[in-house]
């Protein structure tokens, strides 16, 4: 709620009436909240499910109206494309996995090295996290795609590195900024109060920070983390633009293949009917992880 | 300005850092025009996001019931899609229709904005509305009790103050925004990103244009950051805020 | 006080009545304020307390009776220019959230007579200030409502509501949001006005200073006046029984 201070007026302590309605306090910490994040939290439900599913039927309405006879049914040419989209969706899958589980991981030693005592250390991770969270996701993606090289040799062993792999770091820098943000703010959320009892208890700074204090940040970093990979999952069609064959990309082959007027609207609905499908289940299991680790501020 | 490109062209003699954006005058031109076409869009597209916004949240407050359900539904399908899929959708599907024989009626950059406009006026329709509806009832009435009439109670108390409180979240929308414009690469739209692509093609100098991109996207995404975090603190209302 | 060959009341009330939605609100309110009077309404929440109030100055409309203040029939105004008129002459101060946030204590008090009134902004400023003087805030000037105190803000908005020398002013429960050592500040500030002439309508809880200042006290309760009288009968002599299990329970 709207901050309460202790005025002083005439030697006696009165409380600040609030000025405007919590919501407007509301408003303005979830922007902060969201600001810190780096993007807007993420409320997926089921009529939203159900109104793709309209859009789906309608598009496929419509192709079937503007087709005339001799050409297959909409369904039917949908069906005969799901396999390969299928195949697409994985790699999505595949890359938002990966991608989130590297970024999470640098990001959560980026965002610790931010409250390092340190100053040189404090400085560079600050900087190396505003840097990449002020970059487009598409140019972090551009730059992986070509700066890493096609195949590494190590260990006089040869891997080669395909396309969809580097779409992965890509995707992981972005991601590895964010959580680096989300935990910084989840550790610095956590009242002086316990770093102190720490000490009194002669907890040196190590221990305190990994047997104390980063296991309460766990709790509050999860809804914003998970909030996060349904971003990134969304954002795996940017892969598209620089060629991984994912869905997407299948996407555009079929349309082009099938050229058929009026086909988009039924293929791009499917698509975001497959995402859907994906990211819904999670969007409410986010729901129900914040509802049980409700944070008090 | 002739011994600064010079000394790019040094540069790149020396050490192989290959800056042709500064010495080639037709790359410098290509690039300069990559950038101002990001700055177009974004500026374009921030103005137009306002402006929907605005109406998209007082018609939000509408009575009607069929204007409600249409901005809940577009918000909901703005907000909840990727802007790729958008971008696609106005370009390819909307931008068949409005072809003729001739070719296309619209340009690319137009999508782009129109596109991109709708997709960050979907969040700020919502920021507005909440930042009206965040004005008490009582500071309301105490206006209409003082003899203010509605259009100047809404233009001196609700405005002023749904504006304060929106303005967090505006921000960040915004910044969103000048990030998302890289997207209008996909549709073959001249913004920095794509200028950058053709001139590394052209130059071969893969790296070096990378690095120059992450640096000017930086400086002016933090650009808008600063300018932004100024306008908060310049608006702030005091005895109200986190 | 009262005499009989008074000139007619300022403000009367005949057989109001006032509906939200289904729910009818005030069942057939009557009761007339002479000028320099000052009226108490007491009663149980939820008893349309502050719609009468409301009602007066013509925040909502009401379905049934007659509302007059001074020249104006306040139940037949219809377009915003005329309720503006009558706004000119009846000010009302609410319970919370009563200033402009994004506005200083100054520019407050100053706003309504600039932009109403169309008045001389220097000629406003000294009244304004003035104002401030009078209910002691005049080091509080250029501090913004979410700095001051409750007590503080709503004396800035019983100064607001001066600047525009109102023949009425209306308090809605003005104190029940505030801590208790800053009601007294407010209700001196009140009783000052009402010593000077004001003619006060006041919907409030608290009964001591109902009694101080009151010439008269209603008592509602299920939309309906149950009891009137002055301070001293009513609150030591409750004829109907209502009164007395209300009065019982607060005082």
């Amino acid at each position: 709620m709207t901050r309460e201070r202790i005025a002083h007026t005439g030697g006696a302590a009165t409380r600040v009436l609030p000025v405007l309605l919590p919501g407007a306090a509301h408003l303005t910490r979830t922007a902060l909240r969201e600001r810190a994040h780096g993007f807007a939290t993420w409320r997926l439900r089921g009529s939203h499910g159900v109104v793709l599913m309209l859009a789906f039927l309608l598009g496929c309405g419509m192709a079937q109206a503007q087709a005339g006879p001799g050409y297959p049914s909409i369904l039917a040419t949908i069906w005969k494309w799901t396999p390969l989209l299928a195949r697409g969706f994985v790699f999505n899958l595949a890359i938002s996995f990966l991608a989130m589980a590297i970024g999470t991981f640098a990001g959560f030693f980026l965002g610790s090295a931010q409250i390092s005592l340190l100053r040189p250390v404090r400085g560079t991770a600050w900087f190396t996290m505003n840097f990449f969270r002020n970059a487009p996701w598409l140019v972090l993606l551009f730059y992986c795609m070509f700066l890493i090289p096609f195949q590494v040799t190590v260990f006089g062993v040869t891997i080669p590195i395909p396309d969809w792999t580097k779409a992965v770091f890509g995707l992981a820098l972005p991601v590895m900024a964010n959580v680096a943000e989300i935990v910084r703010g989840a550790i610095q959320s956590i009242p002086t109060t316990q770093w102190e009892a720490a000490a009194s208890l002669a907890f040196n700074r190590r221990q305190t920070l990994w047997m104390i204090i980063i296991p309460q940040c766990i709790k509050r970093m999860l809804p914003p983390w998970m909030n996060l990979y349904a971003i990134l999952t969304m954002s795996t069609v940017l892969a598209s633009i620089v060629g991984v064959n994912e869905m997407m990309t299948q996407t555009q082959r079929a349309l082009s293949a099938e050229s058929r007027p009026g086909l988009l609207l039924a293929f791009y609905s499917y698509v975001l009917l497959w995402f859907f499908a994906y990211c819904y289940p999670i969007a409410r299991w986010t729901v129900r992880l914040e509802a049980r680790y409700a944070v008090r501020h | 300005m002739q011994p600064v490109w010079d000394w790019f062209r040094w540069l790149y003699q020396t050490t192989g850092i290959n800056l042709t954006i500064f010495y080639d005058a037709f790359d410098r031109g290509r690039f300069a025009h990559g950038f101002l076409m990001t700055v177009k869009l974004s500026v374009i597209c921030i103005v137009l996001s306002v402006i929907i916004g605005v109406i998209g949240a007082w018609v939000q407050g509408s009575r009607h019931r069929v204007l409600r359900t249409f901005i809940h539904w577009y918000i909901q399908a703005f907000r909840n899609t990727p802007p790729l899929v958008q971008l696609y959708f106005f370009y390819f599907a909307l931008g068949s229709l409005f072809t003729t024989a001739a070719g296309p009626l619209v340009t690319n950059v137009t999508w782009a904005i129109v596109s991109l406009s709708f997709f960050a006026g979907a969040f700020n329709v919502e920021i507005f509305r909440s930042g009206i509806e965040a004005v008490p009832r009582t500071t309301l009435e105490a206006a209409e009790s003082l003899g203010f009439s509605r259009w100047q109670t809404y233009r001196r108390i609700v405005f002023p103050l749904a504006f304060r409180i929106s303005l967090p979240a505006l921000n960040n929308n915004l910044v969103n925004l000048v990030k998302t414009t890289t997207l209008a690469y996909a549709i073959a739209v001249p913004e920095m990103l794509y200028v950058s692509s053709q001139i590394w093609s052209d130059e071969l100098n893969v790296p070096v244009m990378m690095n120059v991109l992450l640096i000017c996207y930086f400086v002016l995404v933090g650009m808008v950051v600063y300018l932004m975090t100024r306008w908060e603190r310049a608006v702030r209302v005091p005895g109200f805020g986190v | 006080m009262t005499t009989d060959s008074e000139a007619k009341p300022i403000v009367e009330l005949i057989d109001v009545h006032q509906s939200f939605g289904h729910v009818e609100v005030l069942k057939g309110i009557s009761f007339g304020v002479k000028k320099g009077g000052v009226v108490c309404i007491i009663g149980p929440s939820g008893a349309g307390k502050s719609s009468l109030l409301r009602c007066i100055n013509g925040l909502v409309p009401i379905q049934k009776g007659s509302i007059r203040v001074a020249s104006f029939e306040v139940h037949a105004l219809k377009t915003d220019a005329e309720k503006i008129a009558l706004r000119k002459e009846v000010s009302m101060v609410f319970q919370q959230y009563n200033l402009f946030p994004h506005k200083t204590a100054l520019e407050n008090v100053m706003m309504a007579p600039l932009h109403v009134l169309k008045e001389d902004p220097k000629e406003v400023r000294e009244r304004a200030v003035a104002l401030l003087t009078k209910v002691g805030l005049y080091d509080k000037q250029n501090t913004y409502p979410g700095e001051l105190s409750g007590g503080q803000q709503q004396r800035v908005a019983i100064a607001r509501s001066l600047a525009m020398r109102p023949e009425v002013m209306l308090f809605d429960e003005v104190t029940a949001a505030l801590d208790p050592e800053t009601v007294k500040e407010v209700l001196n500030t009140i009783q000052e006005l009402a010593r000077e002439g004001m003619t006060c309508i006041l919907v409030t809880h608290e009964m001591r200073f109902a009694r101080e200042i009151a010439d008269e006290v209603h008592f509602t309760d299920g939309g309906k006046i149950v009891e009137s009288g002055p301070p001293a009968e009513l609150f030591d002599h409750p004829r109907m029984e209502r009164t007395r299990a209300f009065l019982s329970q607060v005082l």
